[in-house]
């Protein structure tokens, strides 16, 4: 069963297409990863799907159970369960982190707190109290915004880069909470370059320069995705056509 | 008659403390009381002086910390007025000995201003290796009628260390002048911490002056200020090192809602190449990163924005 659609989107940015009629089927349960390489547009449809401002005026339409949601804000789409795990997280000062995972949380206590920093690998004694501010390292934000995600409950998670920043011990929690969200009937989306995060992925989608090339199962997707698209070939070529008819051609 | 006075008198003191939540206090807690211009309670532990006076137009209060003593507990001082209008005048000398290290918490409360003015006069000297922290919360009605003007001067001998934070975020500020200027030598440090939120009319006006006159000396000023409605603040943060190894920085961030106005006035000046001094300042609306991860938890706007602004002011 589909959770989201996407139909025939396209976006476009001082009037080049960033994304050009791009069509998805996200099934409910599973774990998909959107594949391709640099400025491929993943960021974008993340940003597009979830709402946020600059992404808003796009051709085509987004349906999530069904429904568009192309006319909602970012906080109505969340409060339907999309959320965005952000590549590069926002600092707060003095806001607590207990306050921060709490903020998404239908259940406000302190135990969901603990349990979704346990989960991303933090122990809570020692973070409860911590502010997400500046003093935290990248992957500690990171790891925090994972955490605020977990105690969320989404119904569909996009995770843009999750495992930048994060160092390698680290990472394994990173993929825990992905098995978490599954387990827990989350849908996820991953966009990343990443071969072990690639791993947790069952389907994939790979676009090129807006461009949906290829889709199907991941280890298919995998192979296809490091034999021909890294280095990506088709870096700087002018047009999109230019830019997708080899690969699909192969 | 003299049995009124004093059940007059302690029932002030009940209402002023209820105030700011504060009922009964620990016997090795020392704590001042001043409603208006008169001492309502006093009580002082070891190696803390507080001498009292009662002048013409206000109260003169003289503070010493002995030489080498450690508090350990923080000294609470009480000051406020609890009828809607009235003057109260404070001059304070604080001296705080050589080697001696305290915490002074002062609650300001004023919980029924329509009309008042509170004047306070402040000198405070930090001697060689002591230390002081200073925080200062004011409690407000929610109709403003408070006008505050504190005027502080500090001196920060060497290898001390001195910090203060002024905070005003529950009830209307009113108008604020605060004029907080420290001199600070050899080793010693100075952090002046300001967090106000203005809303409706409130006009506020906060200058933090911090010279470095002594070799390796340090000083941290900022300045967190929420506005919203009609509210309006300029903020002066001056940071002068002249000395080698001072090192400074200054730290202004202003966020505004609605139709109020706020402008930041940083002096930074370094008059010895071994110094260093840096400032940040950002002025306007909510971060549209920070308020876009909010948003997508399911926040509304307005829950996102009170939450930055809480984080902001905390």
């Amino acid at each position: 069963m589909n959770l989201l659609e996407i139909k025939n989107l396209s976006l476009f940015k001082e009037g080049r297409p960033i994304l050009n009629s791009l069509s998805m089927d996200i099934w409910e349960g599973h774990v998909h990863a959107i594949i391709g390489p640099n400025g491929a547009g993943k960021s974008t449809l993340a940003n597009t799907i979830m709402g946020l401002s600059g992404y808003r005026d796009f051709e085509g339409d987004i349906f999530f159970e069904g429904k568009s949601i192309k006319s909602l804000s970012v906080d109505e789409r969340a409060r339907k369960g999309i959320t965005l795990l952000f590549q590069e997280p926002a600092r707060f000062e003095g806001l607590g982190v207990s306050q921060f995972i709490l903020a998404g949380a239908e259940d406000k206590s302190r135990a969901i707190v603990e349990d979704a920093l346990q989960r991303a690998g933090l122990p809570p004694e020692k973070y409860m109290a911590r502010a997400v501010d500046k003093t935290l390292s990248g992957g500690e934000r990171k790891r925090i915004e994972l955490a605020s995600i977990y105690a969320m409950k989404p119904r569909l998670v996009l995770m843009d880069e999750p495992d930048s920043g994060v160092d390698i011990d680290s990472v394994k929690y990173i993929f825990s909470v992905i098995r978490e969200l599954r387990h827990m009937g989350s849908t996820v989306i991953l966009i990343t370059h990443s071969p072990e995060v690639l791993k947790h992925a069952d389907h994939a989608f790979l676009i090129c320069a807006g461009t949906l090339v290829d889709k199907g199962e991941m280890s298919r997707m995998f192979d296809y995705f490091n034999g021909k698209c890294v280095p990506c070939v088709h870096v700087g070529q002018p047009t999109v056509d230019a830019a997708v008819q080899p690969l699909t051609a192969n | 008659m003299a049995e009124q006075a004093i059940v007059d008198k302690e029932a002030l003191l009940a209402e002023l403390l209820a105030s700011i939540n504060q009922h009964k206090f620990a016997p090795d807690v020392a704590h001042v009381e001043i409603h208006g211009n008169q001492v309502l309670s006093r009580h002082l532990v070891e190696g803390l002086i507080v001498e009292a006076e009662t002048i013409e137009d206000g109260v003169k209060v003289h503070i010493r910390v002995k030489k080498g003593i450690t508090l350990k507990n923080p000294v609470n001082f009480c000051f406020g007025l609890i009828p809607d209008n009235g003057v109260q005048r404070i001059i304070i000398d604080t001296v705080i000995g050589e080697g001696a290290h305290a915490k002074f918490i002062a609650n300001c409360t004023f919980p029924n201003a329509v009309n008042i003015q509170h004047l306070m006069n402040a000198t405070i000297t930090v001697e060689r290796g002591a230390s002081l922290s200073y925080f200062e919360r004011h409690v407000h009605g929610p109709n403003g009628g408070v006008t505050i003007v504190p005027v502080t001067k500090v001196f920060v001998a060497e290898d001390a260390r001195f910090s203060t934070e002024f905070e005003l975020i529950k009830g209307a500020a009113g108008v604020i002048e605060l004029d907080y200027g420290a001199e600070v030598e050899k080793n010693a440090t100075v952090d002046m911490m300001t967090r106000v939120f203005g809303r409706e009319e409130d006009r506020i006006h906060i200058k933090e002056a911090a010279h470095l006159s002594g070799e390796g000396s340090t000083g941290v000023l900022t300045s967190h200020i929420a506005l919203k409605n009609r509210a309006s603040a300029t903020i002066e943060n001056e940071l002068i090192a002249d000395a080698p190894y001072a090192r400074g920085h200054v730290d202004c961030k202003e966020i505004v809602q609605d139709d109020a106005r706020a402008r930041a006035i940083p002096v930074v000046q370094v008059n010895d190449h071994l110094a260093h001094v840096t400032h940040e300042a950002a002025i306007g609306s909510v971060d549209s990163k920070q308020l876009e991860t909010l948003l997508s938890r399911g926040l509304t706007e307005d829950e996102a924005t009170d939450l930055i602004i809480q984080g902001l002011l905390s």
